[in-house]
């Protein structure tokens, strides 16, 4: 284990740091609050000449994944930023990245999608490209932002992965927040990255290549197939970085960071900066003597389906927490709690009961007295036997 | 058991007051601890009222929520105490740091706070007499400081020193100096 120094950053400033480590080949970005600190300090340690990085300050953020296609499949370890609108608009290029294998790492620092407009958090902005075939983390802190920042580029690049990697944390909560910051020594950061090897690179002109060619009825299925064949073996690679860098940091890296799972009969599932308001309320419930639980994915995508039934089979009642709404999906349910009521159904559990709460939309605040809420809530279904509304809303005017 | 101090900081935007509450994280950093600092962002405006966080514990912070019972408030600018209720959700065996030429029973009447501490410092003359501007923010640290014994005022003397020697004349860096240290040894507490 290194030694981490401590500094007091704010969340997408714990980023730019990592990336600064990372010294990547080609930086694409437009800014875009809250991400605009993550890019500007950047910017301006390219212009101080502390990274050697080709930084292209481009139009728009459909131009800036573009860029990053381009200099991705020329061979080059590529890096971006961006959140809500500006994710919106690479939609198209997020899909071509991950069809054409380039592990480009982005860092999203969640927003809510306009309309009406609003800059705060939430996480529809990642939530709706939860399917373009990208790998997802979430971030509860800053320090979680910046050692997710480094693990991506490892995952990413992994011969046998080749995927691109969304690493997100909540605008404003973490974002803007300033807190201690372990950072790891740059020479430390530089050998766990290594150099990048791309195994097809359109610069090598020995060995000429196409990328994201003509694919017609012929062959695209079976791309598609094949794609999905990599993304669902992805997790014991992915973890196998978490465990290089756990060890490398001495900070914790684990799918899902669990809080008194071990004999949990009420369980809450939530992502990021939440999940830490949640475990320190689960901590006094804990004290009252309830035996209450609180899981956090780190990794949305792969979804960690097993590990998740693991946790929560023996819960009497498990509240998913979205800060994202599925718009038209039954009841309007958010994205975690879809994808956990199938992961239970597919596995053959039925008998659990589980409620969805939306919450935070548009920076929401949510409170230590809200996650309280959703505790009773979950004594109570428990204790009557019945789940009652299915999806419910947290911090809301009604 | 964990030992978690909140703060809540009032001010107007455009007077450092983010800054100051992130130098007090910083501060209590240095000493070992944790802390979170965080504004509450609405429409910026310069001049407007504005309200920003400290979280300082001796264990990781969890908590990513607004501090509604706050265990100090400090109010960096006199005239908000007739605008804003600057006591609201404090607790009751709390701290309350207030820059004013007032008393600190006068400051008590007026906020409606009869049960904790009540610091006061005219951090304003003390500014316009050393640094020849109304820049008190930060200064009120040396009034935390004191009234909490939660950071050490050499430690953030010298904080205040490392961080401004890098922009600032040595003169002037000197003259902000002496304004916390003034700030520590004028302040009364009612």
């Amino acid at each position: 284990m290194v030694e981490s120094k401590f500094l007091p950053l704010d969340g997408a400033t714990s980023v730019s740091q990592a990336m600064r480590q990372i010294n990547p080949d080609v930086v694409a970005a437009y800014p875009i609050t809250p991400q605009t600190a993550v890019v500007q300090n950047f910017s301006q340690y390219v212009a101080d000449g502390i990274v050697n990085t080709e930084f292209i300050p481009v139009e728009s953020e459909h131009a800036a994944m573009s860029a990053c296609v381009g200099a991705s499949a020329a061979g080059g370890r590529v890096m971006t930023a961006t959140a809500a609108n500006g994710l919106a608009l690479m939609w198209e290029m997020l899909y071509i990245a991950a069809g054409m294998r380039l592990p480009i790492v982005l860092t999203v620092v969640n927003r809510a999608l306009s309309s009406p407009l609003n800059i705060h958090c939430d996480h529809s902005d990642a939530m709706g490209a939860r399917d373009s075939g990208w790998i997802q983390i979430y971030a509860e802190t800053g320090q979680e932002a910046y050692d997710n920042t480094i693990q991506a580029i490892r995952i990413a690049e992994h011969p046998d992965l080749l995927l691109p990697v969304m690493s997100c944390q909540d605008g404003f909560i973490t974002g803007h927040g300033v807190e201690r910051v372990g950072i790891l020594p740059d020479s430390d950061i530089k050998d766990f990255v290594g150099e990048y090897k791309p195994r097809y690179a359109l610069l090598n002109i020995d060995e000429p290549v196409t990328f994201g060619a003509w694919d017609f009825t012929d062959y695209y299925f079976e791309h598609k197939r094949q794609q999905s064949e990599v993304i669902n073996n992805s997790l014991p690679i992915i973890e196998s970085v978490f465990k290089e860098y756990e060890k490398l940091s001495g900070r914790p890296q684990p799918v899902l960071d669990m809080w008194g799972m071990d004999d949990a009969e009420y369980a809450i599932i939530v992502l990021s900066s939440t999940a830490g308001t949640s475990r320190a309320v689960a901590r006094r419930w804990r004290e009252k003597g309830v035996k209450v639980g609180v899981v956090k994915p780190r990794l949305y995508r792969p979804f960690p389906e097993q590990y998740l039934l693991e946790a929560i089979k023996n819960c009497k009642a498990v509240a998913v927490l979205d800060r994202a709404i599925s718009f038209g999906a039954p009841l309007s349910q958010g994205p975690l709690f879809t994808d956990t009521t199938a992961a239970l159904y597919n596995a053959g559990i039925s008998g659990l009961p589980v409620v969805n709460y939306i919450f935070g939309l548009g920076g929401r605040d949510i409170l230590p007295d809200h996650i309280g809420s959703v505790f009773s809530d979950l004594q109570k279904i428990a204790s009557d036997g019945q789940r009652g509304t299915m999806v419910r809303y947290l911090g809301l005017r009604e | 058991m964990s030992q978690m101090t909140e703060v809540r900081w009032h001010g107007r935007a455009g007077q450092g007051v983010v800054t100051a509450g992130e130098l007090l994280g910083e501060s209590a950093m240095h000493e070992g601890k944790y802390f979170q600092s965080f504004p509450e962002y609405g429409a910026e405006r310069m001049g407007a009222p504005i309200k920003s966080y400290t979280r300082v514990s001796s264990d990781p912070i969890e908590y990513h929520s607004p501090i509604l019972e706050p265990d100090i408030v400090i109010v960096v600018n006199p005239n908000l105490l007739s605008v804003v209720d600057v006591a609201e959700g404090i607790k009751p065996n709390g701290i309350m740091i207030v820059n004013t030429t007032d008393t600190p029973d006068k400051v008590r009447k007026q906020v409606k706070y009869n049960d904790g501490d009540v610091w006061c410092v005219d951090a304003s003359k003390i500014a316009m007499e050393e640094l020849k501007r109304d820049i008190p923010s930060t200064m009120m640290l040396a009034v935390f400081a004191k009234a909490t014994g939660l950071i050490n005022i050499a430690a953030t003397i010298e904080l205040t020193r490392e961080k401004l020697s890098g922009r600032l004349r040595p003169e002037v860096v000197e003259a902000n100096i002496r304004a916390l240290q003034r700030c520590f040894d004028e302040c009364v507490q009612g």
